[in-house]
């Protein structure tokens, strides 16, 4: 039998609802940085949401010949075409844009540039999206996220208060628009599996929150006289150790697939662990705060504060 | 809650074992796995295209070629009901119209004498049918609308539950026709499935040559042969305007030739016996030769001894592909078709000859291709990362809790194997996010631990004994730990229901995981705990975290 470490500290009080004026303008500020970014730079949205073709080659002898492959492949005037390195320097990865002329326009492109490439390359990953599919894709991505808060918005609202399940979605708002505005300014490209990601970081980013307001419901009922501000900070403290063990195991697990897991899923990966950090930060720094803005019950005895009038006696 | 009756104990290890048991088989090499039973090949993670390689193709029929078909089959009806009924040299009932024509909804036209109106009406309400009802018992209706318009015509259109209609037998007949094509090709386990109304999404694992699927899988491939009137003039190829009972068809290879055929085939795809590619032994080209079924050979017999000399044309998806001339009787119901193939078109035309028909040519909507070696490569990269996440997690839970650490890992390594038990059992799909769920769900699984852990120390340091610690640490996370899954849970539903492909693969893990980590860091551990509380002899013992 031997001890564990007992990494974090405890009876910690740390006053981390007094930080909260510091957070909230940093995180505006962010926000506000993410927002004009991604309406001014956009996002470099992959072939799912934009449609075209993308084509990943890997020279069958030696590395690639960039410069060759872009002279070639420009040749064929497709509009807009990216090449780039990828992965490994055998690999180039060639995308183009969306071919005006309906779905067959699409196949047609592949076609050509198996005719100018095929010689030299074999192709590992080839995805044409048509015009059809890449709108619904997008709007199937939209929804999904939609979907997803408002179907959080009401376990929670059920399972705490109506204050609670407001504190949750800021934070999830923020959680997503920080994500999305970290993809804007890096340029990584935006697919569908990035909805994916920000759709686990949705489910991350809540099971902080929830395990921070299940200790503040906790408490509420155990410090009835305790200020919400210093009751909102003893339940912070008091779960501190968890959320940060908890994000270290996450983060071990996200660091290696990052790492180790192959190009093919390091911008998902990436999103998540992005996420989980922001996610973390999120639950203690936003929206443990905006319980105390909007204030909460402190009577949870069953009947709620209501007043309970008899029937019928109402004039 | 830390009291565990004989029962419970065998249920949980019971449970726990059968979830590693499913997932052993995973463990057998390839070459091995014949020597086993079939229930025990079966039960074997589903690798997605995305870790095996092959084609993901989303097809669509063409909805506006099938109702425009099916518009021309009506003006064909109502064609022949107004001529009226043949009656020895006569015919009866005839009605002189104007103006007959297919539009994009409806068939129109005007009889030549207004007097007609009513008695044309009720001759075209001759072909008002009821739909077959429905396999809920409902009754959608007739097959077609007619009325007359107040400048005396008729309007025939085809009803809207008419229409769905004849686009799902459609579709559902491209189903069939789709798989037996790519059966043609020699892959394994394609999958078809119908998406929506007009759609088909097609999964063929293993195949590394997507042109060639593509190729054999878009085509419509109707066949029939025709007798050629007369080559067309380069006006009435423009035009496009012919005698009635005949239609100017382009060749395939000479854009400039077109043909004037009989509208009236000899025979159709659906004669066709057998088909297959060859080599021509006058030309040494490759042919399709094909044969006939014995009503086909009958009639091409009857048709050809009463054409000798004249030409009669190939007609593929409205190309011409040759117009042979009819030399002699062709009695033996089979023969060639030459046109400018190659050895590897010939041979797709065989097999879409063979496969049947479509009724409308399908368009691809969606494509992806991996290469098997890029998978190959995924399958190495996920499961090294799987393994050094794996070590990195154990490792740091041993070192936060210590012997407590141990069981939470036995746990967590229970909860991985579980998970790929109920994945292998459920014959779901194994994606390249989705080994990035198992990796994921490994860094949450442990929550509920830290969850439980932490609450224990908590109660420790209030100055609890070990035995209520543990139980009160077990009982107040219980509603956190459910709370905290059950929304992630709610998150992986609507990724699943958005799910296109491998991010559904990603929502089944990530949901498979949820409950396994609650089963084995909630159940199992507290079972392991309540072992090593009893095993102690004396009720203060030290706690090892």
């Amino acid at each position: 039998m031997f001890k564990g470490v007992d990494f974090v500290p405890h009876g910690t009080k740390i006053p981390f609802i007094s930080m909260r004026n510091i957070a909230f303008i940093l995180s505006g500020i962010a926000m506000i940085a993410s927002i004009a970014l991604f309406s001014t730079k956009g996002l470099n949205y992959g072939i799912d949401f934009i449609g075209g073709t993308s084509i990943e080659v890997r020279h069958k002898a030696g590395p690639a010949n960039i410069a060759d492959v872009r002279s070639k492949v420009s040749a064929l005037n497709f509009g807009d075409v990216q090449i780039q390195q990828f992965n490994d320097p055998r690999d180039v990865l060639v995308r183009i844009e969306l071919q005006s002329g309906g779905e067959e326009a699409n196949q047609k492109a592949l076609d050509k540039i198996k005719g100018v490439l095929g010689d030299a390359y074999e192709f590992r990953n080839t995805e044409v999206i048509g015009p059809t599919v890449s709108g619904e894709l997008t709007q199937a991505g939209i929804i999904a996220v939609i979907t997803a808060i408002i179907v959080v918005l009401i376990y929670i609202w059920l399972r705490f208060e109506w204050q609670f399940s407001l504190g949750a979605v800021v934070a999830l708002v923020h959680d997503i628009v920080l994500t999305i505005g970290i993809f804007s300014l890096l340029q990584l490209e935006f697919t569908l599996s990035i909805i994916a990601a920000l759709l686990t970081i949705v489910g991350y980013s809540l099971n902080d929150t929830v395990v921070v307001y299940d200790r503040v419901r906790e408490n509420l009922r155990k410090y009835k006289k305790m200020p919400l501000a210093d009751l909102l900070d003893v339940s912070i403290n008091e779960t501190l150790s968890r959320t940060i063990l908890t994000s270290v195991t996450t983060l071990i697990a996200l660091v290696s697939l990052f790492v180790f897991g192959g190009e093919v899923i390091r911008g998902f990966v990436f999103a998540m662990i992005w996420g989980v950090l922001v996610g973390t930060y999120s639950s203690i720094f936003i929206a443990s705060p905006v319980l105390l803005l909007v204030g909460v019950k402190r009577d949870w005895s069953g009947l709620g504060g209501a007043k309970y009038k008899e029937p019928g006696t109402a004039k | 809650m830390l009291h565990f009756s004989r029962w419970k104990t065998f249920f949980i290890w019971g449970f726990a074992l059968l979830g590693v048991l499913c997932a052993a088989p995973n463990l057998i090499p390839e070459k091995d796995l014949a020597s086993y039973p079939q229930f025990v090949q079966n039960l074997r993670l589903n690798l997605g295209l995305d870790l095996r390689g092959g084609s993901h193709l989303l097809l669509k029929m063409d909805k506006d070629l099938l109702i425009e078909k099916q518009i021309k089959v009506l003006r064909g009806n109502v064609r022949t009901v107004l001529r009226g009924k043949r009656d020895g040299a006569t015919r009866s009932g005839a009605i002189r119209y104007r103006d007959l024509s297919a539009k994009k909804d409806r068939v129109e036209f005007k009889p030549s004498d207004p007097a007609d109106l009513e008695k044309a009406y009720q001759a075209v309400r001759t072909l008002i049918q009821p739909l077959p009802s429905t396999s809920f018992g409902t009754t959608p209706g007739n097959n077609i609308d007619v009325e007359k318009t107040a400048d005396g015509r008729i309007v025939v259109r085809p009803t809207e539950p008419a229409i769905t209609s004849k686009i799902s037998t459609s579709v559902d007949s491209a189903i069939e026709v789709v798989r037996r094509r790519v059966d043609a090709l020699g892959t394994t386990e394609p999958s078809i499935q119908r998406q929506g109304e007009a759609r088909i999404l097609l999964q063929v694992p293993g195949f590394d040559d997507p042109e060639k699927l593509k190729a054999v899988v878009k085509q419509a491939a109707v066949l029939s042969f025709h007798l050629v009137v007369r080559p067309a003039t380069a006006e009435e190829a423009a035009d496009g305007l012919t005698e009635p009972g005949t239609t100017i068809f382009p060749s395939k290879d000479q854009y400039s030739t077109h043909y004037i055929l009989e509208d009236e085939p000899l025979i159709t795809g659906a004669d066709l016996a057998n088909a297959r590619q060859e080599i021509s032994p006058q030309t040494s080209r490759p042919v399709v030769s094909f044969r006939l079924n014995s009503r086909g050979a009958v009639r091409f017999g009857d048709v050809t001894a009463a054409n000798v000399g004249r030409p009669f044309a190939i007609v593929l998806d409205g190309e011409v592909i040759s117009a042979p001339t009819i030399q002699e009787a062709i009695t033996g119901g089979s023969g060639q078709i030459s046109g400018n193939f190659t050895v590897s078109t010939a041979d797709d035309l065989a097999i879409l000859l063979r496969s049947g028909s479509l009724e409308a040519p399908l368009t691809i909507l969606e494509e992806r291709t991996v290469d098997a070696s890029l998978g190959a490569d995924s399958i190495a990269a996920g499961k090294l990362a799987a393994i050094i996440g794996l070590v990195g997690v154990v490792a740091f839970i041993l070192l936060a809790y210590g012997t407590f650490g141990i069981y939470a890992n036995i746990a967590l390594l229970i909860n991985i194997a579980m998970i790929i038990g109920a994945l292998s059992l459920l014959q779901a799909t194994l994606t390249l996010p989705g080994i990035a769920g198992i990796v994921l769900t490994m860094g949450m699984a442990v929550d509920a631990n830290v969850l439980i852990f932490e609450r224990i120390r908590e109660e420790l340091r209030a100055g609890k004994t070990a035995i209520s610690a543990i139980e009160s640490g077990y009982s107040r996370a219980l509603s956190t730990i459910l709370d905290a899954n059950i929304t992630t849970f709610l998150a992986a539903i609507i990724l699943f229901w958005l799910g296109s492909g491998p991010v559904s693969g990603f929502a089944v893990t990530l949901s498979i995981g949820i409950f396994t980590s609650v089963f084995t860091a909630f159940v199992l551990t507290r079972w392991l705990v309540s072992w090593w509380l009893r095993s102690k002899s004396s009720k203060s013992v030290e706690m090892p975290i």
